[in-house]
């Protein structure tokens, strides 16, 4: 079974991003940029369907800047067996980036794709569910468990309420949740490997895909600062506070 | 201009987090229609058309749609939606899995997670876990949006009497299957509707010390939350995380018991309007955003503040 696993170039989880002086954009100058913390669990569930037995291929793709690169070298350090770049200088939008995957699934015909729930940038949570519907695929969002059997898979979804199982024909799109698993370090012999490995890149003009922005940016702000308040010496004082101060317990 | 508002209910009753969206379309302004869809959902149905200021509800009623399979769901909405130049969706699981799925159907770049409507075009929506908020224009036909619950006041649930009307289609592309749910049984209110929600985190220790929790929310009427740290040691589940990737909630006190402040679950929180924290470490960064804010043994402070109540 071929697996296609998407990943994405994100502002490090850590980092705490500030708008531009002008107020136009984030500022992402000289800022740490790492693998989406999602995309890592995605990568890490493909590497342990190939360690059962189940995955035969993994081939990691990203659509993004040139520097997407490193990304995809963790990915291919964690146990991918190649590597797509769809390079691009713009910033695309999800559904730009959907028609792109879209594009290397007709070409490579996967059997499954994981990608991540989604991105801590953008907070989109929407490129996984708009392929599922370019390529007519059935999609399960927000994973936590998924069992492959045959040409089915079954998975476990966090919603609202608690937890859903549903059942779909491969191909399939999973997204990752945060308790799919808990994605392993690289070692440095497979760092060393993954350097070797296969790379290839096209461009959205190869792939015959127009990005045309639809949303524009019109600028950033900060959002309204919270004061931190008092500090209350114990619990008595604490509930004649909210009692009597701010009045939301009676 | 016109919206058309997806109804997020359980068949037989709307659930409120529709309202937050009906308030969206009503600042976007024009008609606003509410489309219901489900298997046996004409009560569903029936409160829709209650809700003032609705032009018609539409109720597409069939086994295809019993479940809310995003398959079987997303070509209704885009079929439906495209006469439309609006379709909103309060932010929920449900939402957040089919919208965009809807939207690339009718080849449009949805817009996740609005906190205001600046006109029919703009819109503000944070971005980097609420560290940034964006205001971003639309040229699109249709602005297909999902609608951030606690950035709108709930619109009226009565009041009105709007017709409804059926929709005959029934899209089954035969691809997945729904297999079971497991849901958590709870008398206590909604995390996303309470008014006062008390959330545990790491410091907690173990799920069974969430019945301190447990007991002094039952004495207030509020919701049990938790810091994903919590779910992450398997504490309790995760539908009560609150967070960047949890639920968000915005209710009148939110207490954090125990929780450190980790900006990923500010960003589930920071909105409420007035916030406790009680934690031993006086240099825990909840400490930042709490009205009040007490340093202390949570194992001492909190059976006591339940003996006070």
């Amino acid at each position: 079974m071929k697996v296609l696993v998407a990943v994405k170039r994100v502002v490090d989880y850590n980092v705490k991003v500030r708008p531009k002086s002008d107020m136009t954009d984030v500022d992402l100058a000289n800022v740490k940029m790492s693998i989406n913390p999602f995309c890592e669990i995605a990568v890490e569930e493909a590497v342990r369907l190939k360690e059962k037995g189940v995955a035969t291929e993994i081939i990691a793709i990203s659509v993004g800047p040139q520097q997407s690169q490193e990304q995809l070298r963790t990915a291919l350090a964690l146990g991918a067996d190649r590597a797509i770049l769809v390079s691009t200088d713009e910033v695309l939008e999800p559904l730009a980036i959907a028609k792109c995957l879209k594009a290397v699934c007709d070409a490579e015909s996967p059997d499954l794709i994981l990608m991540g729930k989604q991105a801590i940038d953008g907070d989109n949570n929407q490129t996984g569910q708009m392929l599922a519907a370019l390529t007519g695929f059935g999609q399960a969002t927000f994973a936590s468990e998924i069992t492959i059997d045959g040409d089915k898979i079954t998975v476990i979804r966090e919603v609202d309420g608690g937890l859903q199982t549903v059942a779909l024909n491969l191909p399939a799109i999973v997204t990752a949740d945060l308790r799919l698993n808990e994605p392993r370090y690289a070692s440095l012999p497979n760092i060393m490997k993954a350097k070797k490995k296969q790379l290839d890149t096209s461009t959205p003009a190869d792939l015959g895909v127009d990005v045309a922005p639809r949303v524009k940016m019109l600028g950033v702000e900060l959002p309204a600062e919270r004061q931190a308040g008092i500090k209350v010496a114990d619990v008595a004082e604490l509930v004649d506070k909210l009692k009597n101060e701010a009045k939301v317990i009676s | 201009m016109s919206t058309l508002v997806i109804a997020e209910h359980d068949n037989s009753s709307l659930n409120i987090a529709t309202l937050n969206s009906v308030a969206a379309a009503q600042a976007i302004g024009g008609d606003i229609d509410i489309l219901v869809v489900g298997e046996s959902c004409q009560d569903a149905a029936a409160q829709a058309a209650k809700v003032a200021g609705i032009n018609k509800v539409l109720v597409a009623d069939n086994g295809a749609y019993a479940n809310l399979l995003a398959e079987n769901v997303a070509p209704l909405i885009a079929e439906v939606g495209a006469s439309y130049s609006h379709i909103l969706a309060t932010s929920t699981s449900m939402a957040k899995n089919i919208i965009p799925r809807a939207a690339a159907l009718l080849d449009v770049q949805p817009i996740s997670d609005i906190s205001a409507v600046i006109s029919a075009d703009t819109f503000k929506r944070p971005i980097y876990a609420g560290n940034v908020i964006a205001t971003v224009q639309s040229s699109d036909a249709i602005k297909v949006m999902t609608v951030r619950g606690t950035a709108f006041d709930a619109a009226p649930a009565d009041g009105g009497s709007a017709s409804i009307e059926a929709v005959a289609s029934a899209h089954n592309p035969g691809i997945s299957t729904f297999v079971g749910e497991e849901v958590a049984v709870s008398d206590r209110p909604e995390l996303t509707a309470a008014e006062i929600v008390i959330s545990g985190g790491r410091g907690m220790g173990n799920g069974e010390n969430f019945e301190m929790l447990y007991s002094i929310a039952d004495k207030l009427g509020a919701a049990v939350g938790a810091s994903r740290a919590a779910v992450d040691a398997g504490f309790v589940p995760n539908d009560m995380q609150v967070g960047q990737t949890g639920k968000i909630v915005a209710p009148d006190l939110y207490v954090a018991v125990g929780i450190s402040g980790a900006i990923q679950h500010l960003a589930g929180m920071k909105d409420s309007k007035v916030i406790v924290a009680i934690n031993k470490d006086e240099e825990a960064p909840i400490f930042s955003v709490a009205d009040y804010g007490l340093v202390a043994d949570l194992f001492v402070a909190i059976p006591e503040f339940d003996a006070s109540l």
